[in-house]
């Protein structure tokens, strides 16, 4: 297990850069997530951490060593792919043992190996089975146990959740993540999926365009964006973002409240005109506009049902709206994140 | 008040559809090729059976039961064992040298390089080219006297040229010579089927294979080999059945020639049932590749379902 550091890593294919300059530190045993909308260089990044590209500048350290110039099978990662990557023609027992055999490990070793990696994940009654044989969630955890079987330094996660469904989803987020922190493995791991993201990180990379645009823990993250791309990618719904004063302002629809809800004595009241809302069960999220900003901005806000009642959130209706100063974000002109105007 | 008139149903209607329904079309689209099957195979292959029972020649065209004295006759025949034994040393020995040459080929037309399309187009040449054609400029250059190959042996001074091979003079080099063009032939056909089965194998399964340490004999051999595998014994059993039942380069290099060295079973059962006129013992003949098929044929195909993953 070690750190891997990466130095202003640039990966142009022909003109196009797909990686931009990324410079990030992931310290020994920290679960770091690269997060970031589709094409944006995060999966690039990957593959370049692992040796199946090779960057056009920039210096890679894993383990305090540049390892610009060595080869996929010396870097000593293990790397789980979107669609697995399971051997379709071995059993679950010889998918497992590959990464050991390559290594020339002796075989009894091997065998010790295998049996320890399926006990961890709990296939060890699959071990015989072919891929094909089995479901989703288990192919998932064949995948798992072949990237740890041979302890690499680091681990790296592609979108290792994105084949399963919604419910298998959630129960294999929390797998991993608890499996993580008892191999206590140098983990990063790629998702478009911020609610993966949130839930798992140690800490957040945020990638946009081939670059890094914050890094940060979960709450850093979702509470003091960087900037606007941050602010708006993060969060279901996003940041709203209003231009005021030349820059602009942004609150999370949580904190964007009927008036008479907040009780600080700190807040800016804004007029808003609900267009519609929709009711989810645990919250309702209402559309509309403020008054005296530009009507194409489209503001969210998030309500608990049971303080809001349905009647009272009447389309069409100016509602008195406020939102405590001390949720409002400041952003200039170019999206950065500023403390006051 | 108004009447209403029955509708009478016309005749004619009744056939009108006839070709919405499913059963008739398709009766009627597969009729030539059950059609093509049952006169120009089934056919000549119950008249085979039959001549190689009688004593059916052309100077005698009886059509008296003979039994099976027709097998046991060729069965006797030393120059028919060697028949039988060539047949296998061409037919596998083209197909290995064939999967070999289209192995690597396909591997080469995997890489990109300037004026790749024109090299695939190009490697199809030998498969297209009429076989004629091919098998005369062959011939040309396993002359014993104007031999390029022989040409250039002695100019890199491999040989002298008082000792430089005859090929299709000696029955060992007439052999290789044969299998030679036969599985020049038969590797563009290979190429093809490598290309199709190893763009076939997933990139996250070789990716994969590559951060776990695979090299690239190592991801060639256990991975996208065992995986294509399948693919690969299809063409093989297309291969194989094929060239079992050739004669066309037998016939157009070396006539069966040094001393039978060459003769395979269709050669042979040509010679002896259409130029010397013995109907029945070249129909004899040709039936041994049936078993032989037969066995081949279903052990790939049995072994190809084993395989599939």
């Amino acid at each position: 297990m070690a750190a891997v550091s990466t130095r202003n890593i640039v990966k142009k294919f022909g003109e196009v850069p797909a990686v931009n300059g990324i410079s990030l530190e992931v310290p020994n045993g920290e679960f770091m997530v690269l997060l970031g909308p589709s094409g944006c260089g995060k999966t690039t990044f990957l593959r370049i951490i692992c040796g199946l590209e090779q960057q056009t500048s920039g210096d890679l350290l894993i383990g305090g060593d540049i390892v610009n110039d060595i080869p996929p099978r010396a870097r000593g990662v293990a790397m789980m792919f979107q669609s697995y990557g399971l051997y379709p023609h071995f059993s679950v027992r010889h998918n497992i043992a590959f990464p050991l055999r390559t290594q020339r490990v002796p075989g009894a070793e091997i065998k010790k190996k295998v049996a320890w990696a399926s006990q961890l994940l709990g296939i060890d009654h699959l071990l015989d089975r072919r891929p094909r044989q089995l479901s989703g969630g288990e192919r998932q955890r064949v995948a798992l146990a072949r990237a740890l079987v041979r302890e690499p330094t680091a681990l790296l996660l592609d979108e290792p959740l994105s084949n399963l469904d919604a419910k298998l989803r959630s129960s294999a987020r929390q797998e991993i993540k608890q499996f993580q922190q008892r191999v206590g493995v140098t983990t990063i791991y790629v998702t478009h999926d911020q609610v993966e993201a949130m839930g798992m990180g140690d800490r957040i990379a945020v990638i946009d365009r081939g670059q890094v645009r914050q890094v940060g823990t979960p709450s850093e993250i979702y509470d003091d964006p960087a900037d606007r791309f941050v602010a708006t990618f993060v969060g279901t719904p996003p940041m709203n973002i209003v231009a005021r004063n030349g820059g602009y302002l942004g609150f999370r629809p949580e904190n964007f409240l009927p008036k008479d809800m907040i009780k600080d004595a700190a807040f800016t009241e804004f007029k808003f005109r609900v267009d519609r809302s929709e009711y989810l069960g645990s919250e309702r999220i209402v559309y509309g506009v403020l008054e005296g900003f530009d009507p194409k901005d489209v503001i969210t806000a998030k309500l608990p049902p049971a303080h809001v009642a349905d009647e009272w959130i009447r389309p069409g209706d100016w509602h008195p709206f406020a939102v405590r100063d001390s949720a409002l974000r400041h952003f200039d002109n170019h999206g950065k994140r500023t403390s006051r105007f | 008040m108004v009447a209403i008139a029955d509708s009478v149903p016309k005749p004619a209607a009744r056939f009108r559809f006839i070709l919405d329904r499913r059963d008739v079309l398709g009766s009627i689209l597969v009729a030539p090729a059950v059609l093509y099957v049952l006169l120009l195979v089934g056919v000549p292959f119950l008249m085979a059976v039959y001549y190689s029972l009688s004593a059916y020649t052309i100077y005698d065209p009886s059509w008296r039961f003979v039994g099976l004295s027709n097998f046991a006759d060729i069965v006797e025949n030393p120059v028919f064992r060697q028949t039988l034994y060539n047949t296998f040393i061409f037919t596998f020995g083209s197909q290995i040298l064939g999967l070999v040459l289209g192995k690597f080929g396909a591997l080469v037309l995997l890489r990109p390089f300037p004026g790749r399309k024109l090299v695939r187009a190009l490697v199809i040449l030998p498969w297209a080219v009429p076989i004629a054609l091919a098998t005369v400029a062959w011939e040309w250059m396993f002359d014993s006297l104007y031999s390029v190959i022989n040409w250039t042996l002695i100019a890199l001074g491999i040989v002298t040229r008082s000792d430089a091979p005859n090929w299709l003079g000696t029955p060992h080099l007439a052999m290789l010579s044969v299998i030679v063009v036969n599985a020049w032939r038969f590797f563009p056909f290979a190429i093809v089927i490598f290309l199709a089965g190893i763009t076939a194998v997933p990139q996250d399964v070789l990716d994969a294979a590559t951060v776990d340490g695979a090299g690239f004999w190592r991801r060639n051999y256990q991975i996208i080999m065992p995986m294509i595998l399948p693919i690969v014994a299809v063409g093989l059993v297309f291969g194989i059945v094929f060239t079992f039942t050739d004669l066309s380069i037998v016939f157009l290099m070396t006539m069966g020639g040094p001393v039978d060295a060459t003769s395979v079973l269709g050669f042979s059962g040509f010679q002896t049932g259409i130029n010397s006129g013995d109907v029945s013992h070249g129909a004899a003949i040709s039936l041994f590749m049936l078993p032989v098929l037969l066995v081949v044929v279903v052990a790939m195909l049995r072994f190809i379902r084993r395989r599939e993953i």
